[in-house]
């Protein structure tokens, strides 16, 4: 496991979120208010960009077919049923996000993905 | 089978026909109608020519039910002779038809005054769905028009043709309008009601002759006095068709003499409606023609016992916004009691004669309400000595329902079709019906002039078991009020964001309906003076571009009237090549879209083609499509191209409830589309016409004509007009076609083109504030709303 440090708090404006790719992944990072949340940036039903979605309380709803997922627990609100995106825990410090990565796919992915900036 | 035979294919021919059906079928029947068309709703011609109804909304009985009852029609056939010794009728195409029984309903024809020169070309009657064409064929802005007669059909085509634009005067040669269905004072009201909208009035004048060679050209009256005129329509009252029984050998008066039962001098031939004399009186309304019509079809299907004891009269004037209701007997004398009132500023006049504590007649002038109250009251001669204290103005019911429940059963709620609250409660409980379609087909309830609409629906509510009132509609779960609501919340609270409602009114959060909802809102009360809050829009409002289904983005700059030049395609063509483009296509309204556009490359795109937005991602001004018009077509009336540019211009980087196409074409070939267009121009000979809430998408639908006018300059004031009425009364996400549907194209016609001047100017003002603070939403790239608006933001370190 590893804590990476994304960016300074401000980029991501209140409310919003901001796509971010790091170690071969795609990460939407939320800015809501009292905290900051990530979620894989890929919505479990067409693959739409979450980032791009209008949060709503804990939630977002993604751009393309309003499928709703909660940021906390990456579960899908709506439609019911069972999918879920991967959660990434977020700490700031200093003004900094900064995100947690498991360490497994950080080695996998750094090994796989040498074309990153 | 014994054979009927039925002359007249009108609403009392053929309602009469529709009571004989009720009866077990007994006859083999053949129906003759002079016009060429089938039976029709007259009372509603005034509103085909006020361009409210189309001709085919206005059918009552399509082929299809001629068909449906084996009914023979033989239309465009008069029926010259009638010879009751061999049973038969002679029709002008030398046919001749059998008859048992022998049915007249052949109504009755425009008195023509005494005028010197009315076979003058221009010189129209207003009685059938010809004569209705031949005015909308004639009529056009600015066009002279004298209607000799201020009656009930005189008002309503005086009101007709000057929404058609035309300069309308109504001559009457008594001194007051209307002087058989009001007093002199209700006349005066009336009048001064005619002048606000906009016609004028001449009493007092004895109209002596048509001047004009040839055609018309102007309207002289006794004391020679004269005024122009480039068309006269006269509308001088009614009379009797009469000649055919009058050969025939039958008893005739003033009408056809009928008995109680209906019959003529002849047991045989029966006779019904406008061409009927009955005691001595002739009817000239719909509502004693449906109720003759019950009798007769009791006496004619060997039924014979209930007898028709004669109608009241009773007038109601089918203008838009100028309220009038006349019935029973308004002759004052000795022992009747005059009860009045009248406000000289609302316009407003009620008066009821009673006698012997019981009503004899009513006047409502300015506002008709309860005149189904007092129809009722003169139908069961009501004592109304316990409502002395409430006879113009009802006490306010505790509940709205109480008002249905006092009514009795056989109270008329439609009086156009004749149509009673026992009859709708039966077919309620008997048919099954639970909503107003459904009412509407079973019973003909509300399909007349439709101001029982309310009523019917309000008895729907009450007696229909599974009958869903249209719910207010709250917004979202987050914030459960109606957008009407919130519009006045946002304004007398004085909220400018967003997120201020939210915590006000809402749960704090908001949601994805809620959000854009409220952005629109905000920004509509403000006239783009709100503080915007990117975070409640949708992605496509954030970045100015629509998201497709891998996350890219299509870009469409703008090309007013799909009209472009040789620099931009160069530009649009370097830009698709330099960002690598994947789809560069021509979209239906007439511009060009780059598909797959990256989002961090938007700004650079916007640059380098240096065009202003389409706005093609938002619900705003999406186009105005043209058509080449005058400039090259050789068809064209109107410069269609200039016209829908400078409305594009003029309406461009607006937001709308919902995205507004329009288009403007050169003349009624309409290559652009403009009937199916939230707005459309279409250009005529010296004129526009103004449609709204057309559609060609989910749904299909033709536009209303908002207005006729003569200049592009007045065309773009009404398209103004309805773009700011509808931005501010339309919910979010309601497309003009539904809005138009909602609140019915009258209602949007009064309170947009023929608003006062105060409420127009207040329209037009708030959307010239609204459009100077609007700008064109890509030239952001030079001014971010955040750093990273646009790009994906980097890591700061990389993982390792």
């Amino acid at each position: 496991m590893s804590w990476i440090r994304i960016t300074q708090s401000d980029n991501v404006p209140l409310r919003e979120g901001r796509a971010i790719r790091v170690a071969g992944r795609e990460i939407a990072l939320f800015n809501l208010g009292d905290r900051f949340l990530a979620v894989e940036n890929r919505c479990p039903h067409r693959g739409g960009p979450l980032s791009d979605g209008i949060v709503s309380g804990p939630s977002v709803v993604c751009p393309l077919h309003a499928w709703k997922v909660c940021l906390e627990s990456g579960k899908v609100a709506r439609p019911e049923q069972s999918s879920c995106v991967k959660t990434y825990p977020v700490r700031l410090e200093d003004g900094v996000v900064m995100v947690r990565l498991p360490q497994a796919s950080l080695h996998f992915d750094n090994s796989t993905d040498s074309a990153l900036p | 089978m014994e054979k009927l035979v039925v002359v007249g294919n009108g609403m009392a021919g053929i309602g009469c026909l529709e009571q004989i059906l009720r009866h077990a079928p007994k006859f083999e029947v053949t129906v003759f109608g002079d016009e060429t068309h089938v039976n029709y709703n007259r009372i509603l011609l005034s509103s085909v020519l006020a361009g409210e109804r189309d001709p085919g909304d206005i059918v009552l009985n399509g082929l299809e039910w001629y068909r449906k009852h084996d009914i023979a029609l033989r239309l465009g056939v008069r029926i010259a002779d009638i010879d009751r010794e061999t049973k038969t009728v002679v029709g002008d195409d030398g046919s001749i038809t059998r008859f048992d029984k022998l049915l007249l309903a052949t109504g009755s024809a425009p008195f023509i005054p005494p005028i010197r020169g009315v076979e003058k070309e221009g010189v129209l009657t207003f009685r059938n769905l010809e004569d209705t064409r031949a005015m909308l064929e004639r009529s056009r802005p600015g066009l002279k028009a004298a209607v000799i007669g201020g009656g009930l059909l005189g008002l309503e085509a005086a009101r007709g043709l000057q929404v058609r634009g035309c300069d309308v005067t109504v001559v009457h040669l008594l001194d007051a309008l209307m002087n058989v269905q009001l007093d002199r004072t209700g006349g005066d009201y009336l009048k001064i009601k005619m002048e606000r909208l906009g016609v004028k009035v001449l009493l007092n004048r004895a109209t002596s002759a048509i001047l004009g060679n040839g055609r018309v050209e102007g309207v002289e009256f006794a004391d020679g006095e004269t005024i122009d005129a480039e068309m006269v329509v006269i509308a001088a009252g009614i009379r009797p068709n009469v000649e055919l029984g009058r050969k025939a050998g039958l008893e005739i008066n003033r009408g056809i003499v009928v008995n109680d039962y209906m019959e003529t001098s002849d047991p045989d031939v029966f006779a019904v409606g406008e061409c009927v004399e009955h005691r001595g009186v002739v009817y000239g309304l719909v509502a004693p023609l449906l109720e003759q019509a019950k009798i007769l079809a009791a006496t004619i299907t060997g039924n014979r016992g209930p007898v028709y004891a004669g109608s009241r009269p009773a007038a109601k004037l089918k203008i838009m916004g100028v309220d009038m209701f006349s019935a029973g007997d308004l002759r004052e004398r000795e022992g009747t009691e005059v009860i009045r009132y009248e406000d000289p500023s609302l316009g407003v006049y009620k008066k009821l004669i009673v006698s012997g504590g019981r009503l004899a007649g009513v006047i409502l002038v300015g506002d008709a309400a309860g005149s189904n109250r007092y129809m009722e009251w003169l139908r069961a001669e009501t004592d109304l000595t316990k409502q002395r204290r409430s006879l113009l103005f009802p006490e306010p019911a505790a509940d709205s329902g109480l008002d249905i429940a006092r009514m009795p059963d056989s109270e008329t709620v439609c009086g156009c079709l004749g149509v009673s609250k026992g009859a709708i409660i039966s077919a309620i409980h008997e048919k099954g019906v639970n909503s107003l379609a459904q009412l509407k087909q079973c019973t003909r309830a509300s399909t007349g002039c439709g101001s029982c609409t309310p009523l019917c629906q309000s008895l729907l509510k009450a007696v229909a078991p599974e009958f869903e009132e249209e719910k207010k509609k709250v917004l979202c779960d987050c914030l459960p009020f109606s957008q009407d609501n919130l519009r006045e919340m946002i304004q007398t609270q004085r909220l400018r964001s967003v997120q201020e409602v939210l915590d006000i009114y809402g749960n704090g959060h908001g949601c994805e309906i809620c959000k854009p909802a409220l952005s629109y809102l905000v920004d509509v009360v403000w006239c783009g003076g709100h503080e915007e809050d990117r975070s409640a829009r949708f992605i496509n409002d954030r970045v100015h571009a629509n998201i497709q289904k891998d996350g890219t983005f299509s870009v469409v700059p703008r090309i007013r009237g799909g009209v472009t030049s040789p620099g931009e395609l160069h530009r649009i063509a370097d830009v698709a090549e330099k960002y690598n483009v994947p789809m560069v296509k021509i979209t239906g309204s007439q511009r060009i879209d780059l598909l797959g556009v990256r989002k961090e490359d938007l700004p650079r795109v916007w640059a380098d083609l240096g065009m202003p937005s389409g706005q093609a991602y938002a619900k705003g001004v999406r186009m105005v499509k043209t058509c080449v018009g005058t400039e090259f077509c050789r068809f064209g009336t109107q410069d269609s191209t200039s016209a829908g540019i400078e409305l594009e211009r003029r309406l461009e980087n607006l937001y709308t409830p919902h995205k507004v196409k329009m288009a403007a074409v050169g003349c009624p070939r309409n290559c652009a589309e403009a009937t199916v267009k939230d707005i459309g121009l279409i250009g005529q000979e010296g004129s526009w016409q103004v449609v709204v809430g057309g559609a060609a998408g989910k749904s299909v639908r033709k536009a209303d004509l908002l207005i006729t006018v003569e200049t592009t300059r007045q065309a773009i004031e009404a398209s103004e007009l309805f773009f700011q009425y509808y931005r501010e009364n339309a919910n979010y996400l309601e497309r003009t076609y539904d809005f138009v549907e909602r609140l019915g194209i009258e209602k949007v016609r009064k309170e947009t083109v023929y608003a006062v001047e105060d409420v127009r100017n207040g329209l037009l003002d708030r959307l010239h504030k609204s459009k100077a603070l609007s700008r064109d939403a890509w030239l952001e790239r030079e001014e971010l709303v955040n750093p990273t608006q646009f790009v994906q933001i980097q890591p700061m370190e990389f993982a390792v």
